[in-house]
């Protein structure tokens, strides 16, 4: 079948580690999309904006107190995410009892602030961040030469992906989680300070898209337009994988990176549309998403 | 003869603009069963959810053990020791038999032992690992009760716990309630089933429009089941809405 197409079994597997990267990304930040829609049913705009602030903040320990990647990758999704809780607390409670449409706007307003705040300092021209000292170099994969970065940025996006999914799908804290997000008014009466909980699962899904821009910072440029292609793709994987659904949005997002990528070598010109042809299939045939469960 | 354990003086609550209870003022002693009784949509839910403080548009007294309980937030009412087993039981689908029945945080030392509770509702021992909403209604039921006991609640806000269950199903709730009151346990009991209620129960009120027409001791449900029946039956008012026209 490859014959057909006139492509190698190198282009098809080179394009499917980079798909695989790029899935890196999409997953961490559809990972925390789904989580903070699950709890407090507001689509975070903010995200991408918050995923560049964590590259730039990765920069500018690095630039402006010398703190080195290692360190940052800790402290990166520490501070971001504490903003996330200050927005929580500050802003975003307020929009509870009111239609979900005006957290949409907020968290939409917040991105644009954060990103001219960062356009206006900074400027379009994106800023290098270097690649770590012991992760230079390449691997021969045979069918291709990986940057070692990029192995270990699918290495680790994976284990946080699968560590988050444990800690919701198989611990106490977790069933906390997951029985607010069914009926947060009868997990209060239960005694569980849930108002807390709503403001601690911002601040992780915040955290994970700061973690996802530190990765992606020596990858990518460090841009104040970073994260605004990125989040519209992530809503479309957050859809597909279906709403509020963890498993849905860490096997989406991988699963549409390499759908990417594989469209890139059969049908390049889609390559770019092709997360949002397969967001219009699922929605007309499955409109819950493929992990979702049924409204 | 001590203070009221639970004691609510002219409870009104409200749904936005809709007055659903309305100056309700009751009590429940310590070690009571204590039933309220009425039709659908007399205001007996809205009073528990109102206690239980999930229903915040609310006024009058509600003091507990003493208390005012009525600014508390309901995580802060339930760590009072009450507990609070919902109309609609409240299963989480997301969740195990075991982790829905270990959800709630312990809240006092009187908690019942895990292997106790499986003896009371050996159904559920059976199934821990089975998600929450395969159970039938009288298993989750049982796991809604279950899960506030290992909590060491020692008062309970059961509503309507018999509903749209089976008769064999409902006379082991009853056993169950029986048990707990032996245990010196407080009960607040929402029923429409006036038989169900007089066998547990000690006092009864009945909601009519809501807002509390009158006191039952049980021994005066039991003398005259009708007087109580008069109140639950549909067709009866009815009648007597037409003789009134």
């Amino acid at each position: 079948m490859l014959d057909v197409f006139d492509v190698s079994i190198q282009m098809v597997m080179g394009q499917v580690a980079i798909g695989l990267i790029n899935g890196s990304f999409y997953a961490l930040l559809s990972l925390g999309l789904a989580i903070i829609f699950g709890l407090l049913n507001i689509v975070n705009f903010a995200h991408g904006a918050l995923y560049m602030l964590g590259a730039f903040v990765g920069w500018m320990l690095l630039h402006y107190l010398g703190i080195g990647y290692w360190l940052a990758l800790i402290l990166v999704p520490l501070l971001v995410g504490m903003l996330g809780i200050i927005m929580e607390r500050f802003l975003i409670r307020k929009l509870y009892d009111v239609d979900h449409i005006y957290g949409l706007l907020l968290t939409f307003g917040i991105a644009l602030m954060i990103q001219a705040l960062f356009l206006n300092i900074f400027g379009v021209s994106g800023q290098r961040y270097p690649v770590p000292e012991i992760l230079k170099g390449t691997l021969n994969l045979s069918f291709m030469y990986l940057p070692i970065y990029r192995g270990w940025v699918i290495v680790a996006s994976a284990i946080v992906c699968l560590s988050t999914w444990y800690l919701i799908e198989r611990t106490k804290l977790g069933s906390y989680l997951r029985a607010a997000t069914e009926n947060p008014e009868l997990v209060q009466a239960f005694g569980i300070r849930v108002p807390i909980l709503i403001t601690l699962t911002y601040g992780a899904g915040v955290a994970l898209a700061a973690f996802a821009g530190m990765m992606a910072a020596p990858v990518y440029q460090v841009s104040p337009v970073m994260g605004v292609d990125i989040v519209i793709i992530v809503f479309a994987i957050v859809v597909i994988g279906g709403m509020g659904s963890i498993s849905g949005a860490i096997v989406a997002g991988f699963g549409l990176g390499v759908v990417e990528g594989l469209t890139r070598v059969f049908y390049p010109e889609a390559s770019s549309v092709v997360i949002f042809v397969v967001m219009a299939i699922v929605l007309l045939v499955r409109p819950s998403g493929l992990f979702g469960k049924a409204a | 003869m001590n203070d009221p354990l639970l004691d609510v003086q002219n409870l009104t609550a409200r749904y936005g603009e809709s007055q659903v209870v309305h100056d309700a003022s009751f009590h429940v002693n310590q070690g009571e069963v204590v039933t309220l009784i009425g039709r659908n949509g007399a205001g007996k839910t809205t009073t528990l959810r109102a206690i239980m403080g999930v229903l915040r548009t609310r006024e009058g007294s509600i003091r507990f053990g003493g208390n005012d309980i009525s600014s508390l937030s309901s995580d802060q009412i339930a760590r009072r020791g009450i507990g609070y087993v919902p109309e609609e039981r409240g299963i989480f689908s997301s969740l195990t038999v075991k982790e829905n029945l270990m959800l709630p945080p312990v809240v006092s030392d009187k908690a019942m032992p895990l292997d106790e509770i499986y003896s009371l509702f050996p159904n559920i021992q059976e199934r821990l690992s089975s998600q929450g909403t395969n159970l039938s209604g009288g298993e989750q039921q049982m796991l809604a009760m279950a899960r506030i006991l290992r909590t060491g609640a020692h008062f309970l806000l059961l509503d309507e716990p018999t509903e749209g269950l089976a008769p064999i199903i409902i006379d082991a709730i009853a056993d169950v309630i029986k048990v707990l009151k032996a245990r010196g346990t407080t009960i607040l009991l929402v029923e429409q089933n006036s038989r169900f209620a007089s066998q547990l129960a000690d006092r009864h009120y009945v909601f009519q429009d809501g807002t509390i027409v009158k006191e039952f001791t049980n021994q005066e449900v039991l003398d005259n089941p009708t007087q109580v029946e008069r109140y639950l039956s549909v067709e009866v008012v009815q009648e007597e809405e037409g003789s009134d026209a």
